[in-house]
Formats: C-alpha cells, structure tokens, sequence
C-alpha cells in the first residue's frame, strides 16, 4: 500500500529503504497505536485461540486440530528442551513454548496476504524478548549455583592458566551480559527486517516497472513480481528458522546456567 | 546513478560470513553422510554455527542502513 504512494511521488524508481517500516498510528498519532503493536495484540489472542481449542477436547485419539497443537509442542519440547537442557527440562518447557510461537506467529505475518508485515522488524519486540531471556538464564544459573559461585563461573573459566585471565575474563563477562542479549534481538530484527526489505524490492519494483511507459518493462515485470513470490517462500523458510533459533539458544543459555562447570 | 558505498562495503563484508557458513553447513552434511545416527548431535550445533556467523552478516547490514 505504502509502496505505491512511495513510488508516485519520485520521479524514478525509489528502492525501499528505512523509512518503509515507519507506519503511520491506526487511532490517533501515538507511537503505541500502530500497526506492529496491534499485531503483537493480535498474535496473542490467535495464539491463545488456537491453543484452547486444541486443547480443549484432548482425546487419545487425536483430532487435526489437537494434533497440529501437540506437533508444534512437542517439538519445543522434544527437540529444544529435552535433547538441550536434559534433566529438569520441564520447568523451562513453557518459557520455550511461548518463546517460540509467539516469534513464529508474528514473523509469518510477514508474509500473510493482507497483514504482510513482520512485527519483530522493529527492534523493541525483540528487544523484550532478549531481556526475558537474559533474567531467565542469569536468574537461573543464580538460583542453581548461587551469585558468587555463578559470577565466578563466568568470570574464571576453570582449567585455563592464571595469565590468560587478562585476557579471557573481559571477553567472557561481555558475553554473558552484552554480547548475548544484543545477539539474540539484533538477529531476529536484522533477519526480518532484511526479509521485508528484499520483498519490497522485488513487488515494489515489479509494480514500477508494470507503470512504465517502455513495453519492454511491461513485459519484464512479471519477472520481478516471480522472484518476488520466491522469495515470500524463501522468506517463509527464514521466518520458521528464526523462530527455532532465538529459542535453541535461549534453550543452550539456560542450559549453560544449570550446569556447574561452564 | 546515485547510491550510496555503504552497499558495496556491506556486500564485501558480506563475503566472509558467507563462507562461514558454507563451511558450516559442509562440515554438517560430511558428519551425517559418515554416521547418520550423529544427526540429533550435530543438528543444533550446526545450527548455532550458522546463527553465530549470520549475525556477523546481519550486523554488517544494520551498519550499511545506519551510517550516513
């Protein structure tokens, strides 16, 4: 939508930049009324939906909704949590869940006919997101190991000679408590940000070149719309992958806090 | 024509987290073409592998859009 107003405006083609995920407030001018926030609103009362109505009528012999709700668990909960934390995964099994469907429902809608923006393309969403892992994984460790024992753990690698302190120390106390939390968001943000970009490209630039006086464009445009709907599948592939990535590692954090030795 | 170098010096950038990852993902196959059982192993390391290395693409592509 906003693509079209971009494009008429200049006098050739204008590619998409920054300034396309910048969306005009639904009610009012607020910066909290607009389109990402009502999405987050809106994935989590579809989530929600979704999930008592699964789970609402559980039978031994499954219905197609129970299943699909018990595939996508059991997944978090065989794949991400038993096979990474191992024992006492249960306690983290929810955090997961929650982690990882939210971050998938929200990167799909990036690609959903009608909706086709992904919220986690601004960086506050995944910004929060990170912060709950962070005090997850830290109060964890703090709750399994104690403070002292926990700061030292990270802060001395045991086995490593005394010298390379100067060295390891700074580094491993920047990872734990900067490195971590800012890698987690700013992937998620980059990824979908970067995924909208690519296809505002291509539609974008099919739609200019359908507009074009030359026949020549007219006729190469449906190439561009083409790619532009390879690359919705492609991206489709990066959302259900970012989604399995911020939760495998908040699954590698936490299980990297409950053991002793790091 | 106007544009801006940042985009050339992202795309240079991008060239090294590229073969990370290439890397990455051979030496995952390699390892499940040798000993299929090894793949419920190998699967999440891979992937926090490549995650590792995309970030550093990633952060090459803020970088581009944030300097002017």
């Amino acid at each position: 939508m906003h693509i079209t107003g971009h494009l008429a405006s200049g006098p050739g083609f204008v590619p998409p930049s920054t300034s396309d995920f910048k969306l005009p407030s639904i009610i009012g001018h607020s910066d909290y009324t607009t389109k990402p926030v009502f999405l987050v609103f809106f994935s989590v009362i579809a989530i929600s939906l979704f999930f008592i109505l699964a789970s609402r009528k559980a039978a031994v012999v499954p219905s197609k909704l129970q299943f699909a709700g018990e595939s996508i668990y059991s997944f978090v909960r065989k794949d991400l949590g038993q096979e990474i934390i191992g024992a006492g995964f249960l306690d983290y099994v929810p955090f997961l869940f929650t982690l990882f469907v939210f971050v998938l429902v929200n990167n799909l809608f990036g690609i959903i006919p009608f909706i086709q923006f992904p919220t986690m393309s601004h960086v506050s969403f995944p910004y929060v997101l990170a912060i709950f892992t962070f005090v997850i994984f830290h109060a964890v460790g703090i709750k399994r190991q104690g403070l002292v024992k926990y700061l030292k753990g990270i802060a001395f690698l045991p086995g490593v000679p005394k010298f390379a302190y100067i060295l390891l120390t700074p580094i491993e106390i920047a990872t734990y408590f900067l490195i971590r939390p800012v890698t987690l968001s700013l992937r998620l943000f980059a990824n979908m940000f970067a995924g909208h970009l690519l296809l505002l490209v291509f539609i974008g630039g099919g739609d200019y070149m359908l507009h074009d006086s030359h026949l020549f464009m007219k006729i190469l445009s449906p190439f561009s719309f083409g790619f532009g709907i390879v690359m919705t599948f492609f991206e489709f592939m990066v959302q259900c992958l970012q989604a399995y990535i911020i939760t495998l590692l908040s699954a590698l954090f936490i299980a990297g806090a409950l053991v002793d030795e790091h | 024509m106007h544009g801006t170098l940042n985009l050339v010096g992202y795309g240079l950038s991008a060239i090294g987290p590229a073969i990370a990852t290439g890397l990455i993902f051979a030496a995952y196959i390699n390892g499940v073409a040798r000993q299929p059982e090894s793949r419920n192993v190998l699967q999440p390391i891979a992937f926090l592998g490549f995650a590792l290395a995309e970030a550093l693409a990633l952060f090459g592509l803020v970088l581009a859009f944030v300097l002017k």
